[in-house]
């Protein structure tokens, strides 16, 4: 039939073109631009080298890079242990307010974490409600200076990404087969060997799915270290946009975040291993 | 088990209020009278009075919304394509058609945003709506993707070889089949795909022109200044837009079954 594979062509060029040309294409030139030099007129130029790449060796940025891995992997940690627990008890609810419960994970899950991010620092300004509240508890005698630091970041982070880890930890414990659980109960297994080798083993594909969304958005959201961090706080992301934004040196820039998107890759072609033989199921 | 009952309860409490306390904290200072004060001086509209006095910020609201309605139509158009193409054809470079997909979906935002100033710097197109609206389909296309071909995975396939028994064309299929059983994943999709467009910060950022200021972006210029209730009104007024778009958007999904 002529008119079905009318169709079929028009469908397939729209879809490709459009990626092609604002997906595939600009990610490629990222590439591109990490191995090309930088000159003050123009914002990419020849000849090709690899100076970025040896540039990025540098202490000063070597530093950046630890610190940042420090400080998302520090915050999926702490996602991980705050959310884990969350995302089971959830899950076993057997009520019918449990969507309800659902949906209030999934509102902060969505919602602009840049107001998200804003609404922390009235919490934890000197003069903020967490400080007021310890003092009143006198738990502590003198404000803590929260803000501006990186204990801000951290709990900026964790405050913005808990939701990410949730969900997919969620998603799993709900697929979990019950039956398994009271059979190694049967056979005598206590809670803690319960829990250490039938219920994490079955849910650590959505541990994993979780600590990779969690990861890969704190390794490089600009905006959350220099709304609570201050100047002080500089982190692959911030690094990536001065490039860009301030410094204007483009291939450095490219070449940053070319290691950068290698280094995430790399995770998730972990996750994807350690979950082959699932079912291949849509994110 | 009574005592575990309440253990589980307050933590789940406790993360709840951590969720919550501080967008709460936000909402209700915007309507407090005093200016710096964390004490309560009494409600007042003042602040929202403030933000609707002022012509720029009416102009970012509008922008960013125009921007939303047609970036999102624009996406579950091709999401939907890409989607249907998907599901019933088998194709050269489908593997790769997911591959880009699901890269879309999982790199970061800082990246993107940079690979599209670079691509719309080198092909000299000036940064503004345009490069706006371009920037905000392609990362809102695989989510429209997504949810669509979900729910016509779950469509019973033998719907379309019925259609095509009957002599319907693929355009017929389209408008008479999967149109009227996916509308509802496709109004999800979209309402997704309008509140990741008005909350985009990061590859907004990068893909920004002078002339086209957007909502969001003037959001993060005002916070990095510092906390004024004004901001707080403003916050509170986009955190309640996309709160019922998201919803709508998961009414519109438990609809399905």
């Amino acid at each position: 039939m002529k008119q079905d594979s009318s169709f079929r062509s028009f469908s397939l060029s729209l879809v490709w073109i459009w990626l092609v040309l604002f997906a595939l294409l600009p990610f490629a030139l990222v590439f591109v631009a990490g191995f090309l030099s930088h000159d003050n007129d123009q914002l990419l130029s020849l000849p090709v080298t690899l100076a970025n790449f040896f540039q990025l060796h540098h202490s000063l940025y070597l530093r950046i890079f630890e610190k940042s891995l420090w400080m998302a992997g520090l915050s999926t940690l702490v996602c991980l242990l705050l959310g884990y627990p969350f995302a089971y008890a959830i899950a076993r609810i057997q009520s019918p307010i449990k969507h309800f419960l659902i949906l209030l994970v999934i509102i902060p899950f969505w919602t602009s974490s840049l107001i998200r991010s804003y609404s922390l620092i009235a919490i934890v300004k000197t003069k903020g409600l967490l400080n007021t509240l310890l003092i009143s508890l006198g738990i502590i005698s003198h404000p803590l200076p929260i803000l501006f630091t990186n204990t801000a970041v951290l709990i900026g982070l964790v405050y913005n990404l808990l939701p990410f880890m949730i969900l997919p930890i969620l998603t799993n414990v709900e697929q979990l087969d019950n039956q398994l659980i009271d059979a190694a109960r049967d056979l005598g297994a206590n809670r803690f060997t319960t829990l250490l080798r039938i219920i994490l083993p079955l849910t650590m594909p959505g541990i994993l799915a979780g600590c990779i969304l969690v990861f890969l958005p704190a390794m490089t959201i600009f905006y959350i270290p220099d709304i609570l961090g201050g100047a002080k706080s500089v982190l692959v992301g911030n690094l990536i946009q001065d490039q860009f934004l301030i410094a204007q040196n483009w291939p450095f820039g490219s070449a940053i975040s070319v290691v950068l998107t290698i280094l995430l890759a790399l995770l998730i072609l972990i996750y994807w291993r350690s979950t082959r033989g699932e079912e291949q199921e849509w994110p | 088990m009574k005592l575990k009952n309440i253990s589980v309860a307050s933590y789940l409490t406790l993360i709840y209020l951590f969720f919550y306390i501080p967008i709460g904290v936000l909402i209700i200072y915007s309507f407090n009278q005093a200016q710096y004060s964390l004490l309560w001086h009494g409600f007042s509209w003042r602040w929202y009075q403030e933000l609707f006095a002022d012509q720029s910020l009416w102009l970012a609201v509008w922008h960013s919304l125009v921007l939303g309605i047609l970036s999102s139509s624009l996406a579950t158009m091709v999401g939907l394509f890409a989607a249907v193409c998907l599901y019933r054809y088998r194709f050269f470079g489908r593997q790769l058609l997911y591959g880009v997909l699901f890269i879309l979906i999982l790199s970061p935002e800082i990246v993107m945003g940079i690979a599209l100033l670079i691509l719309f710097s080198l092909i000299k197109m000036p940064l503004g709506f345009i490069s706006l609206l371009m920037a905000h389909t392609t990362f809102c296309i695989p989510f429209v993707a997504v949810t669509a071909y979900s729910r016509l995975v779950s469509v019973d396939k033998y719907i379309f070889e019925a259609a095509k028994d009957l002599g319907a064309n693929d355009w017929m299929t389209l408008t008479s089949i999967i149109l009227p059983l996916l509308w509802p994943a496709l109004l999800a999709g979209w309402l997704l795909s309008f509140t990741l467009s008005i909350d985009d910060v990061m590859i907004s950022y990068f893909v920004v022109g002078p002339e086209f200021e957007i909502l969001p972006l003037k959001i993060y210029s005002m916070v990095r200044v510092g906390i004024k209730p004004e901001i707080n009104a403003l916050c509170t007024v986009l955190f309640f837009i996309t709160l019922s778009c998201i919803v709508m958007y998961q009414l519109l999904l438990r609809k399905k079954t």
